[in-house]
Parts: C-alpha cells; sequence; structure tokens
C-alpha cells in the first residue's frame, strides 16, 4: 500500500476507532452500571433478567432506540433540530483526541491539549442550546435556558482550576502534566494534594458542566419533563444520551489525569511490580470518579437553580481564585510541582 | 461564632460526605427484591383470592341455595338461582354466578355461609381472555373447589381454632 496514504488516512482513522469504538461501549456498560448501583443504593437489585446478570440490558435499550421513529415537532426548526444531538456529540467524542491513556498512548500529542479540552467540552452546549429552541417546545427552551447558564457559570469556576493545574504544571500538555506529577513519593507527588480545594471544585463543576445530579435542572424531570431533549425520541434521544455520559467518563479520565497522576502508580517506583505505571492506574482511577457520579446521583437531591448559580459565582470562583495564589506561592518557593 | 463554624462546616462538605456514606452502606445491604414468578411472598391461610364451591367428601355438593352469600354481597357480584333437584326433590342451585369485576373479595359470603360452600382460596394469580370471562359459573366454581380441595380444606382446618 501507499505509506503516505496509510499514514495520512489508514492509521488515523483505525486509531480514532480503536478509542471511539471502546469509548461506545464503556457508555454501555456504564449506563448498565448506573442503573445497577443506583438500584443497590435503593435496596433493589436493578436489570438483572436480560442476558446473564442483565448485562444485555444497555444493548437491548439501544436496539430498542434505534427501531424508534424520531418524530419532527410542529414547527420545529427542521435544520437545527437535526443538527442539535450531532452538534452534542461530536465534541464529547471529539474530546477524546488527546486523552493520553499511558506514556505512549495517546492519538493526538496536542501542546494546546487542555485549551483543546476546554474549547470541546464547551462546545457540547451548543448541542443543548439548540435543541432545546428548534424542539419549538417551552420545557425544552426552558432547560436550554437553564443548561447554558449553568455550563457558562461552571465554566469559570473549572478553568480557574485548570489554571491552577497549569501554574504548577507549567504545561498545557496533558502527557506532561501527568509527567510533572510523577516523583520518588508515589500518590503524595500528585498535584491533588497542594490542589486539594481545587480538585473538589473541579469534579464537582465537572458534574454541573456534564447536567448531572444534582445539578441536572436542565433535565429536571419533575419540573420541566426532560428539559432540552423532552421532543427528542429514538435515535436522536439516544445520541443525546450517549454525549452525556461519553461527557461524564471524559470529565472522569480528566481528574484522574490532572490531578491524581493519570497513569502513574500510587505506590512508589521504590516497590517494584505495584509502582509500575500503566494504563490500568488511570482507569481504576477514572472508574472510581465515574463511580462517583452515580453515587452522587444516588445520594443528592437536586439543587434549585438559584443555588447552583450562587455556588457558581459566589463560592467556586472566589475559592478558586484564591487557590490559583495559593499554587503560584507554592510553585515560587518550591514547595509543589516541578 | 455560629454562622462561622456553619460556614467551616459547608465549605468542608461534612455533611455531604455523611450522605454518601450513608449511600454507600445502602448499597452493600441485602436487598429487598423478591424475583416474583420465581420467588413468592408467604401467603396468610386467611388469603381471600378467587372462589370455589365445596363439596362434601361423599361428592354431594354442600351448597344448599340458602342465597345468603347472595344477600350479604355488598358489590353485588353474586346471582343465584335455585329449584327442587329432579331426582330427590332437595333445595340446589341451578345457577350460581359470581362476576369477578364486581367482585370486591371481602369475604362476607364465606362468613355467610351457613354449610362453608362458598369459599376463597389463596389462588391470586388468574386472568381473562375476553371481558365476558369474568363471570364464573357454578360448573367452574364447583371445578377450581375439586381441584384445590385439599389446599383448601387444609387452609380452615389451619384457622379452625380461631372461630
Amino acid at each position: 500500500m501507499d505509506e503516505a496514504l496509510f499514514n495520512q488516512l489508514v492509521w488515523p482513522v483505525a486509531c480514532i476507532f480503536a478509542i471511539v469504538l471502546p469509548l461506545v461501549l464503556a457508555v454501555a456498560m456504564f449506563v448498565y452500571w448506573e442503573r445497577k448501583i443506583i438500584g443497590w443504593m435503593h435496596v433493589r437489585m436493578g436489570p438483572n433478567k436480560v442476558g446473564p446478570l442483565g448485562l444485555f440490558q444497555a444493548f437491548a435499550d439501544v436496539l430498542k432506540l434505534l427501531c424508534k421513529e424520531v418524530i419532527l415537532p410542529t414547527h420545529a426548526n427542521r435544520v437545527l433540530y437535526y443538527l442539535a444531538p450531532m452538534l452534542a456529540l461530536i465534541p464529547a467524542l471529539a474530546a477524546w483526541a488527546v486523552i493520553p491513556f499511558s506514556d505512549q498512548l495517546v492519538l493526538a500529542n496536542v501542546n494546546a491539549g487542555l485549551l483543546y479540552l476546554l474549547a470541546m467540552t464547551s462546545l457540547g452546549v451548543y448541542g443543548i442550546i439548540l435543541a432545546g429552541w428548534a424542539s419549538n417546545s417551552r420545557y425544552a427552551l426552558l432547560g436550554a435556558m437553564r443548561s447554558a447558564a449553568q455550563v457558562i457559570s461552571y465554566e469559570l469556576a473549572m478553568g480557574l482550576c485548570l489554571v491552577c493545574v497549569l501554574v504548577l504544571a507549567g504545561s498545557l500538555n496533558l502527557s506532561a502534566i501527568v509527567h510533572a506529577q510523577a516523583g520518588s513519593r508515589g500518590m503524595l507527588d500528585w498535584f491533588w494534594l497542594p490542589l486539594l480545594p481545587a480538585f473538589f471544585i473541579y469534579f464537582i463543576s465537572g458534574v454541573a458542566e456534564t447536567n448531572r445530579a444534582p445539578f441536572d435542572v436542565a433535565e429536571g424531570e419533575s419540573e420541566i419533563v426532560a428539559g432540552f431533549h423532552v421532543e427528542y425520541s429514538g435515535s436522536a434521544f439516544a445520541l443525546f444520551f450517549l454525549a452525556e455520559y461519553a461527557n461524564m467518563i471524559l470529565v472522569s479520565f480528566l481528574a484522574a489525569i490532572l490531578f491524581w497522576g493519570g497513569w502513574l502508580s500510587p505506590f512508589p517506583v521504590s516497590w517494584g511490580g505495584l509502582g509500575h505505571s500503566s494504563f490500568w492506574w488511570l482507569f481504576i482511577k477514572a472508574f472510581f470518579f465515574a463511580f462517583c457520579f452515580l453515587w452522587f446521583r444516588a445520594t443528592f437531591p437536586r439543587y434549585r437553580y438559584d443555588q447552583i448559580m450562587r455556588l457558581g459565582w459566589k463560592v467556586f470562583i472566589p475559592i478558586t481564585l484564591v487557590w490559583v495564589l495559593v499554587a503560584g506561592c507554592l510553585k515560587y518557593y518550591g514547595l509543589a510541582g516541578n | 461564632m455560629k454562622t462561622l463554624v456553619r460556614y467551616f462546616k459547608s465549605l468542608l462538605l461534612i455533611e455531604l460526605f455523611r450522605g454518601l456514606g450513608l449511600t454507600l452502606r445502602y448499597l452493600l445491604r441485602p436487598k429487598y427484591t423478591m424475583h416474583y414468578p420465581m420467588e413468592h411472598i408467604p401467603k396468610s391461610n386467611r388469603f381471600r383470592g378467587l372462589h370455589a364451591l365445596r363439596r362434601y367428601p361423599n361428592g354431594e355438593e354442600r351448597c344448599i341455595a340458602c342465597k345468603l352469600c347472595e344477600a350479604v354481597c355488598p358489590a353485588l357480584a353474586i346471582t343465584i338461582d335455585s329449584a327442587a333437584r329432579e331426582c330427590d326433590g332437595q333445595r340446589r342451585t341451578t345457577r350460581y354466578d359470581i362476576d369477578l369485576f364486581k367482585c370486591i373479595f371481602c369475604g362476607f359470603c364465606e362468613e355467610s355461609c351457613p354449610v362453608d360452600s362458598i369459599v376463597e382460596t389463596g389462588i391470586h394469580e388468574y386472568h381473562f381472555d375476553s371481558r365476558d370471562e369474568s363471570v364464573v359459573t357454578k360448573s367452574q366454581l364447583l371445578a377450581i373447589g375439586d381441584r384445590f380441595e385439599a389446599d383448601i380444606a387444609a387452609a380452615r382446618a389451619q384457622d379452625a381454632v380461631f372461630r
């Protein structure tokens, strides 16, 4: 085969498939896992009838959604209505390009990876806004407005948390950020220790960014039915669903990479086998944070809209602003980062 | 001072972590779910399910068409016609219909019956394929009684000391 063609087309496409296919599979398993976990926390069983232990439940649901009709509401804007779910999904998948799975394993080792991620996660909200507006439904419009306000508020706090990481790591490249956390003391060298408040704020903002409980006012089924995707059915709804869950997994991976040492082992290098860094460490960390999303959903009641705004603007942003200063001092006096 | 303490408490997310701990404990608890078609919850011997008409051990039907059940039925679900039986002139029912859509399963018919003929069995899993099947006739009720006589008698025997 022509070598240039291979390098420029076949290999990148193969790499993309190698990331997207496991991701979609992970979303399916994540949905199953969510229903299981929430069921267990309610002292129920969760799905356990379809396939062994109910493992095929997610696939049965996907099949059902794909077989259903996509309904276009009267006076809906046809182009935007169909464009919105794609606009929600594409950034959610594209963001995965810069995630480093291990030392060598990264699709695009972009130098401004962190900025790219911030851009991609913010783009997803356009899908939600357009979906809410194009549906020609009051519930959907309300959901979209809430979502827009929420995502914009929490992006600031999230961005400032990332600035803290940036200050300590001195790089926007995600692989470099993980390398900056490597040290002889294992997990004590990671950024979560000097940036503990920033980590909590980052993760809570991540929950708010993905519109998950307890920040799911955009969906708010007890108030506005299903929010922005109330008019969507069948495969269009499935795309929103896929985007939401892909974003959740993304935020979990980012929390692991930015604050918890990515693929690095939590034990000191001198411990031998356990001290080796590998993809599995990243996977375990991300799995825990993904579990936290479900845990929050089973635990906390939904925030009121004004409480969300208060938390974002009057609590998170001041704290992160202070912590940017603290991080700068830590860095300047050589107490953290390298 | 109080507000200050509260402020730091909320800042340290103490109550939120407590809540998370609670749900985590519930996660590990044994589950209450009953796998219904495979498992059943225990049923009282006084359970009031589908009706049946009983017979004496010699095969004679118990019902003497006194119509007490028809009179006591608050939902008017029971319809009885009676006549003298041709062979020996005994008073017997010619028609004994219960409309299960009307029936509220109160058990008054069973209580009023002087000969323990109409009873409510423990059967609660049954269905109709069409609406007009909701009326069970005398022959159907007798058939149910014949089929489940052992269970019905056992339940009555268990409850006998309380009557």
